[in-house]
């Protein structure tokens, strides 16, 4: 009689925790000894991928560094809906400065540590994509040039949404933004150059590059927990949707990551001294415009008539993300 | 207060002098203050640097306007407009040039091949430390052991002892010259 | 020991002895030969325990600063003019997070048009942030206080700007005593953080905060400046006791008893202008002299008993508001509310712009003389400003 693999789907896939998982297979949110260092109370959107991103990140890295964890954050959503004077959600050691220079306050950190000789202290900086790959890039070109000791997260949601959505270098082609607006002949933002902060991250050489994604949850934590024990200067690029800003529905946070990994719009892959060392493969590929349908930011390409043009440019975007990294593979 | 305004270009040390006229005062107890012209100048641009010596602490901090020495470094710079500017009628002038005749509109001049006993010393033309030893001579204000210490102060191990040959070279020709002088009026 | 340095070095030396954990530094003339001085320290051994490190902007620095400062290290970084602006962001950050950094500032004119040279625009344009900022005369005071500074930062959680004026006291070689490494562990302890960054002990640092509580944070911030005012004074004096000699303090006087017209000015143009007092004294002028050493916090009543007596001020301003006059002028002119002296501004040594001891004294002769229109521009060239197209018929809309 043949042998037939039996995929057991609740075991082998994206869950989080359950009983039939072991307890190392469980993430670290579904350990009931999880440091909970993002508490609930926060302001953040109902369905908001950033807060689940960050959640993850920081206790994934607080058991990793066995909470020997002091974190630097940027300007921006998770600051402001986190530390809503006299509240704080944070249960660690958080420091918030300015928009531009959470890197440069996180290196300050190390080298404090370093004075200190605290060497089992982690620091771990984080940032939106407008505090990371616009006003923050300089003072993170610097860390990664000092190879400082220091893991950057950026939490990508495309846009500077804490104050209203306006486009920043990350927003993709042909989204609506408030300064990307759906009028005239190019409605939403252009076809610019793109900006791939991971990609400049990796043109540094530094010990460790990484994209994850909240649609991967054990993957964000995996990669988390190699990054924030490992030394020099490390970059981890997280795609987080955000329904307000995209027009998804927040329930669907998790679907539209795991469609932009599954059509190839955001690649998963880790990169060590410069070179792909390892990409997650795409288990069934979508076209790109079933991603884009979710999202309201990208109705006009739809309605009221299809723009097959530019679905082809961004399908082309895709594919070209595909031969790069052989996701397919 | 004894003000001494050097004049220079760019690269040739007209800096360092003045700094390390001024050590040499310290050496000997006394108060002394030395600063440039500041100015983006690259080599070759005129520059000034300004030395103040006396027996009490200094607080002017005006440029030296009335200078009772100036040190001249390089004689292609003679031509310049307000070079002599405020140079008392019997002020010392110093003149680094092979020609110990070369004119001078006012002051009491004296010129001594400093570039070339520099370059026999010291092996690069910077002529500061031997016109240093000059001035020493010339004016005077300052031991030439104490002008010793603060060059190898300054100039550490070799470069330091050549500077400071140089330096004696220097303050030895100074001292025939004016011997010659004083004999011949 | 007494040595014969250059001012930057002797910053250099002072810092370092303060035992320092993390500098961060970006060149900008005319500070460089201090962070030069520090960097080459830490590399060779000399300064231990310190981490050095070249960060890629002036934002950068100070950010690196606060982030050190926050875990509980003793920060320090230097910068001037352009630089300062583009930290400003930061600047404000520090004062506003309470980190005891400590920063000199080797005042320089801000552009355009772009100039390197000594003038107060750059401490003046940051002179609400929150920081302390104190001036010094000469490159003694200039390092003593540093050492000052950073116990007074640390006691009131406050950074701290020590002022020097660039080139002339920066580039300058003069006599400084720099004291010994016993004698300043003597008088300025550990850094003990009023809070820090620790796994430990977690807390939360640099919070939003609304409309519901931002008034009483700046009321404290305010407060906070009186209770500079009060211990300044004190730390001066300590520093005396331990050290032989003066320096710091809110305001110094020269030969002010029984003068008529009191001179004020910040940093090194007060040597030349006590030149002056003593050559119209010795002319029979009854004329003396105030070094305004704490410019944050602004000593108003100290001032007030200082000046109260004086028929005429004169303040003499490397700064300039423009379409106002002197800005330090305004803020004296406040202080002397209901009392009697008359103020006269003299703006000088704008750009570094040379002050001379003949142009002071012609200046202060006026005032003596009752006519020293209440703004100078000193040294003006009327000839280069009458070829300005925008000036009709010679006449000057400004005085």
């Amino acid at each position: 009689m043949p042998l037939t693999q039996i995929k057991f789907y609740q075991t082998g896939t994206f869950t989080v925790g359950n009983r039939l998982l072991g307890a190392d297979a469980a993430a670290e949110q579904a350990s009931p000894d999880r440091a909970n260092s993002l508490n609930c109370g926060h302001r953040a959107c109902q369905g908001c991928g950033e807060a689940l991103g960050a959640r993850y990140v920081i206790d994934a890295a607080m058991r990793a560094s066995k909470g020997r964890l002091i974190v630097a954050n940027a300007t921006g959503c998770l600051e402001v809906f986190s530390t809503p004077y006299p509240e704080s959600s944070w249960q660690i050691a958080w420091l918030h400065s300015l928009f531009g220079n959470a890197p440069a306050i996180a290196t300050g950190i190390a080298a404090a540590m370093k004075v200190k000789k605290h060497d089992d202290i982690r620091i771990l900086a984080q940032g939106g994509d407008g505090g990371t790959t616009d006003i923050g890039f300089a003072c993170l070109s610097g860390m990664f040039e000092r190879n400082d000791d220091v893991l950057y997260v950026c939490y990508d949601n495309e846009a500077y949404m804490n104050t209203g959505v306006q486009r920043s270098s990350s927003t993709p082609a042909a989204a609506r933004t408030a300064t990307t607006p759906v009028v005239g002949p190019q409605p939403g933002n252009v076809f610019g150059q793109g900006k791939n902060v991971p990609l400049i991250a990796m043109a540094h050489f530094i010990p460790y590059v990484a994209t994850a994604s909240v649609a991967n949850l054990h993957d964000l934590e995996d990669k988390i927990e190699r990054a924030i024990l490992m030394r020099g200067a490390r970059y981890v690029h997280v795609h987080v949707p955000c329904p307000l800003g995209w027009g998804t529905a927040s329930g669907d946070t998790i679907r539209v990551a795991r469609l932009a990994v599954e059509s190839a719009m955001f690649p998963l892959f880790e990169a060590e001294h410069g070179e792909v060392t390892g990409h997650t493969a795409i288990r069934r590929q979508v076209p790109v415009e079933e991603y884009l349908r979710l999202q309201k930011r990208f109705a006009h390409l739809f309605k009221p008539k299809p723009d097959a043009d530019r679905i082809a440019r961004l399908q082309a975007i895709a594919d070209r993300n595909i031969a790069r990294f052989g996701l397919l593979n | 207060m004894f003000q001494i305004r050097i004049h220079g270009r760019g690269g040739q040390g007209a800096v360092s002098a003045a700094e390390i006229l001024s050590v040499a005062a310290f050496i000997e107890g006394k108060y002394a203050q030395a600063f440039p012209s500041f100015g983006s100048e690259r080599n070759g641009a005129p520059v000034m640097s300004f030395c103040r010596v006396d027996d009490k602490p200094i607080r002017l901090r005006e440029p030296v306007m009335q200078p009772d020495a100036l040190i001249i470094q390089d004689p292609t710079l003679l031509h310049l407009p307000g070079l002599f500017e405020g140079l008392a009628p019997e002020g010392l002038v110093l003149i680094n040039s092979t020609n110990p005749q070369i004119e001078c509109p006012v002051g009491n001049r004296l010129a001594v091949p400093a570039t070339e006993l520099a370059m026999k010393y010291v092996r690069r033309p910077l002529p500061n430390a031997a016109l240093l030893g000059a001035f020493a001579a010339q004016s005077g204000l300052l031991h030439l052991e104490s002008l010793f210490s603060a060059i190898r102060a300054k100039f550490p191990g070799e470069v330091g002892e050549a500077n400071a040959a140089a330096a004696q070279a220097a303050w030895d020709c100074a001292q025939e010259l004016m011997g010659a002088y004083a004999s011949a009026n | 020991m007494l040595q014969q340095i250059e001012g930057s070095r002797a910053v250099a030396e002072s810092v370092a002895l303060c035992r320092p954990e993390v500098i961060c530094a970006y060149p900008i003339t005319p500070q460089t030969h201090i962070v030069e001085g520090l960097g080459e320290m830490v590399k060779a051994g000399r300064l231990k325990g310190c981490e050095f490190i070249n960060v890629e902007s002036e934002f950068a620095a100070l950010s690196v600063a606060i982030g050190s400062s926050a875990a509980g290290a003793r920060s320090y970084t230097a910068t001037a003019s352009q630089g300062l602006l583009y930290m400003t962001e930061a600047v404000y950050n520090a004062s506003g997070l309470g980190l005891p950094i400590v920063m000199t500032i080797g005042n320089r004119a801000i552009g355009a048009p772009i100039n390197i040279w000594n003038d107060h625009s750059d401490s003046m344009s940051v002179r609400d942030s929150g920081w302390l900022q104190l001036h010094a005369e000469t490159n003694q005071e200039a390092a003593d206080l540093h050492i000052q500074a950073f116990r007074l930062a640390e006691e009131l959680s406050l950074p701290v700007m020590v002022c020097m004026d660039g080139f002339i006291l920066t580039h300058a070689y003069e006599r400084v005593d720099v004291p010994t490494q016993e004698q300043v562990d003597a008088w300025l302890p550990p850094f003990q953080p009023r809070q820090m960054l620790d796994p430990s002990a977690p807390l939360s640092i640099g919070s939003m905060v609304g409309p519901e509580t931002f008034m009483e944070v700046r009321y404290l911030a305010h407060q906070k400046q009186f209770q500079a005012l009060a211990r300044i004074p004190e730390i001066s004096r300590d520093f005396a006791r331990a050290f032989g000699r003066e320096s710091g303090g809110l305001a110094r006087g020269y030969r002010t008893e029984g003068a008529e017209i009191l001179v004020v000015a910040l940093g090194s143009v007060n040597g030349t202008i006590q030149e002056v007092i003593d050559e119209m004294q010795e002319a029979g002028v009854p004329i003396g002299s105030v070094s305004l050493c704490s410019y944050r916090p602004f000593p108003v009543d100290h001032l007030r008993t200082m000046l109260a007596h004086a028929r005429h001020v004169v303040v003499v301003e490397k700064c300039l508001a423009p379409g106002q006059g002197g800005i330090m002028s305004m803020e004296i002119q406040t202080a002397l509310t209901g009392l009697a002296p008359n103020v006269a501004t003299i703006i000088a040594g704008l750009g570094g712009r040379t002050i001379t001891r003949k142009a002071l004294r012609a200046a202060f002769e006026r005032a003596h003389n009752g006519i020293l229109p209440p703004l100078t521009f000193l040294d003006l060239n009327e000839k280069a400003i009458a070829r300005e197209p925008e000036i009709t018929s010679g006449e000057l809309l400004c005085r």
